[in-house]
């Protein structure tokens, strides 16, 4: 479909010609906003429009000064330490439970499949905000509101629904005869899981726990509420920051988030291909 | 196989009959399965089904009037609002003693509050005559009428001795029915007076905003899933990090992005003030508005309607299309009756995904939307985090979720959970 | 078993001793305030000195002043404060107060005297207005406005009148003050403004003025809002608090102007949370002690311009701290500024807030 035919008509030729110009401007659209701001973070003004010097890519306009704001303030650095602190330890309780629960799931016969799936995945479906105060007050009651413990286990719940998508997604591929097959030659559940089972599904396990992470690494709303000063993440300040006063130092933290997206991303992606590499779904 | 049906039961290797060995083995295999996932099953229920219930259950709960007032309460049961007359003796001796306890516990405030949102007017009412209150001597002081008339002339009100009782059940669908911008009147539910009215304007505002928004991403989304489906796969690959990149990105860093991007004096005003196209005086108001939240919400859900539909396009081969069109169909034709139907189930599938997430949006429109752009999420975020009525935002959470839940259940009958992509 | 559990007990509560008798105060603070510029002074002028006498003391700041009523209602439910000192503006006080929520407090106790020896309750005089409540500043909202980009107002109405001043304008999204304003521009006197408003046609004729303006208005929740949009030009006038206003001026030097006229005359200070454990409260009251002394207070308003709340500060107001300015002329308390003042009234709102807001977020969705 990519190649014009050598006999198109001069209409197919100006449609062909349009269409892509159109789907290079829903890309631009795409992608735009997100480009823009990295180029504004080295602005030397407070501003936040492109100054005359940097047009004219003058190096004066330019400098990382909004960078040495981020990494001198006192707020920002414990914001972005408590962000450190609280999605890896979420993405380890997601993961843990997502992934056994999701080999549970795969199995053949399993009683309520559809509506334990439903009940797993509504994290992601139920608006945020609705989350957000359930747990604010529920949590307050038992005494996890405003505690590490917490926020950990709320970014832990949000992010299940998606290590058990994605590592489900991996589990369909999998050929039941090789855990028979082990457990033919003798291997223990626990065995043929840690040696078998898991090299097979590790991608679909390590981009399950990437969303995990960029779930809690990215979540505010439920933060808002469950969590307070202690434990403020990068997120939240960034709210404040726009609420309140948007400092450039918002367009640094920006960009370092961004470039934190792009390897995620690229981790995610290789490990898809491979996955798919490895179960013979898609030819290389 | 007859012949052995006539020795009797087939068994297995030890002994046992098949059927019954093999059903054992089923069971087995069902137990160890939710074994599995009863783990994650329960860590769901109690970090996030609990906490929605209770939030839920705040929508009708309404113990404090019967709970801080229980002599009044049950010395009004005889009373008929109807008759015109304020309640009698009794009534009063059962406030007065009722008030003593409450402000010794300075819970009359609490009460006052929740009385406050039917009637307003109430809270200082309560609020001044709990501390004098706490003075009298009941054995001695009364008769309480005249007394508490004369601290506030509120208590001589027919319409604040009704509100109490209307309001002193242990259930109410008080807030349910504040939520659709009704209250209870003298003869039942009735709508609210105009300048009153709001949450209805904001469900259907909500709702239609999410259409808007669903709508323009489809239009968006569709020719950019088209081309990713039909050009060779490792520029097809290449082109999908450009969409996996935003959805990757944080919503902060995009919300901030449009934030910067649409002001007045922002990058694109800027941009068309220099082309030309805007006059410097007349830059045009792209945020803080409802076109705002609607760019903004578009581009953050945009991927979310372009991967199903792509992964839809994927399995759709092109040699339909060539065949309808060597059968004489035009360009038109072909992509209109034979490839659009088979792109529908992604359509919908991404449409009900998209619609599902913009409903419940709360960042976004709160950073962008100025007044007009806002959704009903910002005002359950009102209510429990400023106004502090935390019933009526329950309530309005409760008729939220219902929306959600239903569309759930209608993505679910169409598309399937299961079926669910992420990149 | 029973016997090492003992000893291990013993052992514990011997190694622990010491330091809990040396140190019965918690070394964890948990400040509530509002952010920005005026959470800055307050580090600069309580914090930092205290840190520096108390090495060990970690203070941690959460900027949910604005949610602080709805989030101390919902930690004393639980019966789980986290929060130790929270800053809220008078009215706010006297609503935790009312409802058991904030720490009820003798003030000649608990705070510092005067260094001349006036007992507390008498330095800050009538601005205790609830007995939970410690006043720290006296502020107003007022009005900012682009010296460059429209001519100067000389009265509060300018902001309804769009022939003479036109572009927009940002104003708090809550029915207080604007509501009074509306009235008092719609040539309602100032003695009257609650008794129309407490009256269904007074509501509708407020809301009716605000609607003359309501397409030109941006409505801001946080303090820093309005000086941002006024430096970026995205509204020519807008109400803030005037403190921020003067970072905005002075420090940053916009060309913004300030104008005194109808400004809301408020209060803000601490309130600490009931039901706070025994070593916690002890740091709180220590800090509390300090950090609202005649020269702590008076430090503060080297730092912003808001009018500190003690007598005995008033004297020891200076200069600014680095830019070298005099600070009194910008307080709210200067009689120069102090020339038409609206005071706004905390019981008709307690009462009427619920109403006003419901009718007022109405108006707004229209």
């Amino acid at each position: 479909m990519s190649a014009l035919p050598p006999y198109a008509t001069v209409g197919q030729r100006t449609w062909h010609y349009t269409f892509r110009v159109i789907c290079g401007l829903v890309f631009f659209f795409l992608i735009a906003p997100i480009v823009v701001i990295i180029p504004l973070s080295f602005n030397a003004q407070d501003f936040f429009t492109f100054t005359p010097e940097m047009l004219r890519l003058d190096p004066e306009g330019y400098s990382l000064k909004h960078y040495r704001d981020f990494f001198n303030n006192d707020s920002w650095q414990s914001a972005m330490w408590n962000s450190l602190k609280i999605a890896p330890m979420a993405t380890i309780v997601s993961v843990t439970f997502g992934t056994l629960a999701a080999i549970g799931l795969s199995q053949p016969h399993v009683p309520f499949r559809r509506a334990i799936m439903a009940i797993l995945i509504s994290p992601m479906i139920v608006p945020l905000i609705i989350s957000a105060a359930g747990m604010y007050f529920f949590y307050s009651r038992i005494g996890l509101q405003g505690t590490y413990i917490g926020v950990v286990l709320a970014h832990a719940a949000l992010g299940i629904p998606f290590v058990i998508i994605t590592v489900t997604a991996t589990l369909v591929g999998f050929d039941r005869s090789l855990t028979r097959a082990a457990a033919n030659m003798g291997a223990d559940p626990v065995t043929t899981f840690f040696r078998v089972q898991m090299p097979l599904i590790l991608p679909g396990v390590i981009s399950g726990g990437l969303f995990a992470f960029i779930t809690s690494f990215d979540e505010v709303v439920v933060v808002l509420f469950v969590g307070s000063a202690g434990q403020k993440t990068l997120p939240w300040q960034m709210f404040i920051g726009l609420r309140e006063q948007i400092s450039p130092t918002i367009l640094a933290v920006a960009t370092i988030l961004v470039a934190i997206s792009i390897m995620l991303l690229a981790t995610v992606e290789m490990l898809r291909r491979r996955s798919e590499r490895l179960r013979g779904m898609s030819p290389s | 196989m007859s012949d052995i049906t006539q020795s009797g039961p087939v068994l297995a290797a030890d002994g046992t009959p098949l059927k019954r060995s093999l059903s054992r083995a089923l069971r087995m295999q069902k137990l160890r399965a939710l074994m599995l996932i009863a783990p994650l099953l329960l860590f769901i229920l109690v970090t996030f089904i609990l906490p929605v219930g209770d939030m839920l259950f705040r929508s009708v709960e309404n113990g404090i009037v019967r709970d801080t007032l229980p002599r009044t309460v049950e010395a009004l049961a005889d009373w008929d609002p109807a008759s015109g007359e304020l309640p009698e003796e009794a009534v009063f001796a059962a406030m007065a003693a009722d008030l003593q306890i409450a402000a010794e516990e300075k819970t009359h405030t609490k009460v006052a509050k929740r009385l406050n949102y039917e009637n307003p007017g109430v809270s200082s009412v309560f609020r001044k005559s709990g501390r004098k209150v706490s003075k009298w001597d009941l054995a001695t002081d009364g008769p309480f009428r005249e007394k508490l008339i004369d601290i506030d002339k509120g208590w001589g009100d027919i319409e604040l001795w009704r509100t109490i009782k209307t309001y002193s059940g242990q259930i109410t669908s008080g807030y349910f029915l504040n939520a659709v911008d009704m209250q209870l009147g003298a003869e039942g539910p009735e709508i609210r007076p105009e300048n009153e009215r709001i949450y209805n304007t904001m469900l259907i505002r909500t709702m239609r905003m999410s259409l808007i928004i669903t709508f323009s991403c489809i239009l968006l989304g569709y020719p950019v899933a088209w081309i990713l489906a039909n050009l060779p796969a490792r520029k097809a690959n290449l082109l999908l990090i450009l969409v996996l990149l935003p959805f990757w990105t944080s919503l902060l860093v995009r919300t901030s992005a449009w934030k910067i991007l649409l002001q007045q004096q922002g990058v694109i005003n800027d941009t068309l003030v220099w082309i030309g196209l805007v006059d410097d005086a007349n830059r045009l108001v792209l945020i803080n508005n409802e076109l705002g939240t609607i760019i903004a919400m578009t581009h953050i859900l945009l991927p979310f309607m372009i991967l199903p539909m792509y992964s839809v396009m994927q399995t759709i081969n092109p040699s339909y299309l060539r065949a309808a069109k060597s059968l004489g169909a035009t360009d038109w034709t072909a992509f209109w009756r034979v490839y659009f139907p088979q792109t529908v189930p992604g359509i919908g599938a991404g449409s009900i995904l998209v619609f599902i997430l913009a409903v419940g949006y709360y960042i976004t429109p709160a950073l962008v939307g100025g007044t007009k752009g806002t959704f009903i999420s910002n005002l359950i975020a009102y209510h429990i985090s400023t106004s502090g009525n935390w019933g009526l935002g329950a309530a309005l959470g409760a008729i939220l979720l219902a929306v959600v839940l239903l569309l759930y259940w209608v993505y679910d009958k169409v598309v399937g959970i299961d079926n669910v992509k992420l990149g | 078993m029973k016997l090492s559990k003992l000893s291990a007990l013993a052992m514990t509560t011997a190694l622990c001793a010491p330091s809990a008798f040396a140190e019965e105060m918690a070394n964890e603070l948990t400040l509530v305030s509002w952010g920005g510029a005026y959470q800055a002074s307050q580090h600069k002028a309580y914090v930092e000195p205290y840190l520096a006498a108390n090495p060990d003391v970690k203070v941690v700041w959460d900027e949910s002043s604005a949610e602080a009523v709805a989030k101390i209602r919902a930690m004393n439910e639980a019966g789980n404060v986290t929060w130790d000192l929270v800053d809220v503006v008078a009215s706010d006080a006297m609503r935790l107060c009312d409802e058991g929520l904030a720490e009820e407090l003798d003030h000649d106790e608990v705070l510092a005297e005067a260094p001349d020896g006036t007992p507390a309750s008498e330095d800050f005089g009538d601005l205790i207005v609830s007995d939970c409540f410690v006043p720290q500043i006296v502020y107003s909202t007022t009005f900012g406005y682009r010296t460059d980009l429209i001519d100067q107002p000389d009265s509060v109405c300018a902001i309804f009148d769009t022939e003479k001043y036109p572009g927009k304008r940002s104003l708090q999204k809550r029915p207080i003050d604007n509501m009074e304003w509306a009235l008092y521009c719609d040539g309602v006197a100032k003695e009257e403004i609650y008794d129309v408003l407490g009256t269904d046609e007074g509501v509708e004729q407020a809301l009716a003025k605000l609607d003359t303006i309501k397409d030109q208005v941006v409505w801001w929740t946080a303090g820093a809002e309005t000086p941002q949009l006024l430096a970026d030009g995205e509204v020519v006038m807008g109400s803030t608090f005037n403190g921020r206003l003067f970072s905005a001026i002075a420090e940053q030097g916009q060309p913004i102007g300030m104008l005194w006229d109808m400004q809301s005359f408020d209060l803000d200070g601490w309130v600490v949370p009931a039901g706070l454990p025994a070593d916690r409260k002890a740091r709180v009251m220590d800090f509390l002690k300090f950090a609202t002394d005649t020269q702590r207070l008076a430090d503060q308003a080297a730092y912003i311009s808001y009018g500190p709340a003690r007598a005995s500060s008033a004297p020891l107001v200076g200069k600014h701290a680095e830019l070298g300015i005099e600070m009194a002329p910008h307080m709210p308390t200067d009689p120069a500024n102090a020339g038409n003042v609206h005071v706004y009234d905390y019981e008709w709102w307690a009462d009427n807030r619920d109403d006003l807001d419901a009718k007022f977020q109405a108006w707004l969705a229209k």
